[in-house]
């Protein structure tokens, strides 16, 4: 009774500690499931070709090495495309789309959040239907539009269809509701036009929304192989060149390992740096009727 | 003259009636145009990839398009060669269906039930357990590590501690085996689905009033599963209807855990999915036409699941 005091907020009403007991211990076995194969990832990388084939397997790492690490910059040096340009277009459309995003999901979010205008309510309801299908439905008219924009095979292929992710405007939007029409209309009183209210009172406002629109649209950009739209290899990405290691089979696993550590340390980190602010904004989530 | 005259006035309401509405939608447009300029960056992307495409894909179902020729106008065949003469499609659509109704139910159940038990814990312990259940979900390349658990030598690790423990003598084909291959792609696809929804959940699960339940304790209520399903549940509605579409959504796209793991296409497409089936007339056989009947379908069917379950939702503990 005393230890689970320590892990569980104390004295709640109508709970037994039989029950309590027993859904800890089925959080903590689904905790295990959930952490092994990240824990493995970790472990990989830093293992030795020998521990890495031995056998049977092992799950912790014995004589941690850096080898891995070595080795991946020195194959990748030798490569035709060098590592660095991998990582430089990952970034590239990851940052450029992630903050692309949260500016134009929150400045489009600002008037459907607080105004009621022509269109507006309609505008909103097509973004919510839109959260109903997935990007798959739209995959064949939109290689079309690009192919007619002339995008293929460039950045803006993966950037710019991002950029209108309907989540994004749906977050931003109802977590804008809680900022107090006070606040607005003393701004106006004082003679702000309204791209300095959204820019000077409302954008500061919602930065837990920022963070929570960066840690979904994040991953997703970073964890993006370039599809079916770029074709030159100077221009893929990062996660490309993992799955193109890992298909050199046994000779590249300790290396494949490093490279999965390093595309899986990234948004994880985002996300622990980020958390709190994220759940400010997911308890304004919910859907109305 | 008198009749002209009467005329006149009798038209003349009408007219400054028709007018004032174009001037009032003007004067509105006009007052709002800051509004408009806000949501256009948006907006005009957002039709350009996700609306317009959904129309052209309706369109497109009933054309054979090939992207060299001109469309050319069918009628219904697609849809009846996809429903009557298309095999393959109706493996895709088995392995759909039942991933959804097993993945999606259970990562919904499993979203809430656990961001229910991590609510009981402190604030420190919740903050780690949710990092522990969201993780999988943003870190991008995890088919890597599965395909090392699964794989089909004694290097596999599942093998390896099988064949150690003397279940098995010799390592079986995981990810090559039709008899495997469903199940582990819904073990990883489980794996990977609490996501968006379950933080809704636990950050839903924090704003519920303490003294909500202080009231029902009073008014009788004894345990913990009464407070769930009177307190909790009806309190947290509007969390749960977006976790909803967020789970089924994800539950009818199975395709890319199935490309990872079990290849494309998948042995005697043990693992094809609609989505899979779609890629496949897409982008690999160029007929478009016949692809857009599949995403048209698809549409439906994640439209039509959506809207039932919300319906359903809304039932919950009245």
């Amino acid at each position: 009774m005393r230890m689970l005091s320590v892990i569980r907020t104390p004295r709640r009403l109508n709970r037994s500690f039989a029950v309590s007991f027993l859904l800890f211990v089925l959080l903590g076995l689904f905790g295990c499931f959930m952490a092994l194969p990240l824990i493995f990832t970790v472990n990989n990388a830093f293992k030795p070709l020998d521990e890495l084939f031995i056998f049977p397997p092992r799950l912790f790492v014995n004589n941690p090495t850096m080898d891995n690490f070595f080795d991946l910059v020195a194959l990748m040096g030798n490569s035709w495309v060098p590592l660095s340009r991998y990582i430089a277009n990952t970034l590239l459309i990851t940052i450029v789309g992630t903050a692309g995003h949260i500016l134009l999901a929150s400045a489009a979010a600002y008037p459907l959040a607080k105004y009621r205008f022509r269109g507006s309510r309609s505008l909103f309801a097509i973004v919510v239907l839109s959260l109903m299908f997935s990007g798959h439905v739209t995959a064949i008219p939109n290689y079309m539009v690009m192919s007619w924009i002339g995008w293929i095979n460039t950045h803006a292929s993966i950037i710019v269809p991002s950029l209108a992710f309907p989540l994004g405007l749906f977050l931003m939007k109802q977590f804008m509701e809680q900022i107090p029409d006070a606040l607005l209309e003393a701004a106006k009183i004082d003679g702000a036009n309204e791209y300095r209210i959204y820019w000077s009172i409302v954008m500061p406002n919602v930065k837990p929304a920022w963070l929570t629109l960066m840690i979904l649209q994040f991953p997703m950009l970073w964890g993006s192989d370039g599809g079916n739209f770029i074709y030159s290899e100077n221009l893929k990405t990062l996660h490309y060149a993992l799955g193109q290691i890992t298909a050199g089979g046994i000779a590249r696993a300790g290396v494949g390992a490093a490279i999965a550590l390093l595309l899986m340390i990234v948004p994880i980190t985002l996300f622990i740096i980020s958390q709190s602010s994220v759940m400010q904004t997911m308890a304004t989530s919910g859907m109305k009727d | 003259m008198q009749t002209e005259a009467k005329l006149q006035t009798n038209l003349n309401p009408l007219q400054a009636k028709k007018e004032s509405r174009w001037s009032v939608a003007l004067k509105e447009f006009k007052r709002d145009k800051h509004y408009y300029v806000l949501l256009s960056p948006f907006m005009i992307i957002f039709f350009l990839f996700t609306v317009i495409p959904v129309v052209c894909s309706l369109v497109l179902s009933f054309f054979y398009f090939n992207m060299l020729e001109a469309p050319r106008f069918i009628g219904w065949q697609n849809y009846s060669r996809l429903f009557l003469s298309d095999d393959v499609f109706m493996i895709a659509l088995k392995n759909t269906l039942l991933f959804a109704l097993i993945t999606g139910p259970i990562s919904y159940i499993a979203c809430f039930l656990f961001a229910w038990i991590i609510n009981e814990l402190s604030p420190k312990v919740r903050a780690i357990m949710t990092l522990v259940f969201y993780a999988p979900s943003i870190s991008g390349n995890v088919y890597f590590v599965w395909l090392i658990l699964f794989s089909g030598d004694s290097y596999g690790y599942l093998n390896g501690i099988l064949m150690k423990l003397g279940f098995i003598l010799e390592p079986i084909q995981w990810l090559t085996n039709e008899k495997y291959i469903m199940t582990i792609v819904i073990i990883v696809q489980l794996w990977l689905s609490l996501g968006t929804s379950f933080l809704a959940f636990i950050a839903g699960l924090q704003t519920i009033d303490k003294t909500l339940v202080e009231a029902a304790t009073v008014d009788g209520i004894r345990n913990r599963w009464q407070e769930l399903w009177f307190i909790t549940l009806p309190s947290m509605r509007p969390q749960l209807m977006f976790g909803a579409v967020m789970q089924i959504t994800a539950s009818f796209a199975v395709a890319e855990v199935s490309i990872n793991l079990a290849g494309f296409p998948s042995v005697n497409y043990a693992a094809h999915t609609v989505v899979t089936h779609l890629m496949d007339y897409g982008t690999i056989r160029f007929e478009m036409g016949y692809a857009s009947a599949i995403a048209t379908f698809l549409f439906v069917l994640m439209l039509g699941t959506n809207k039932l379950t919300q319906s359903m939702l809304r039932k919950v503990g009245e």
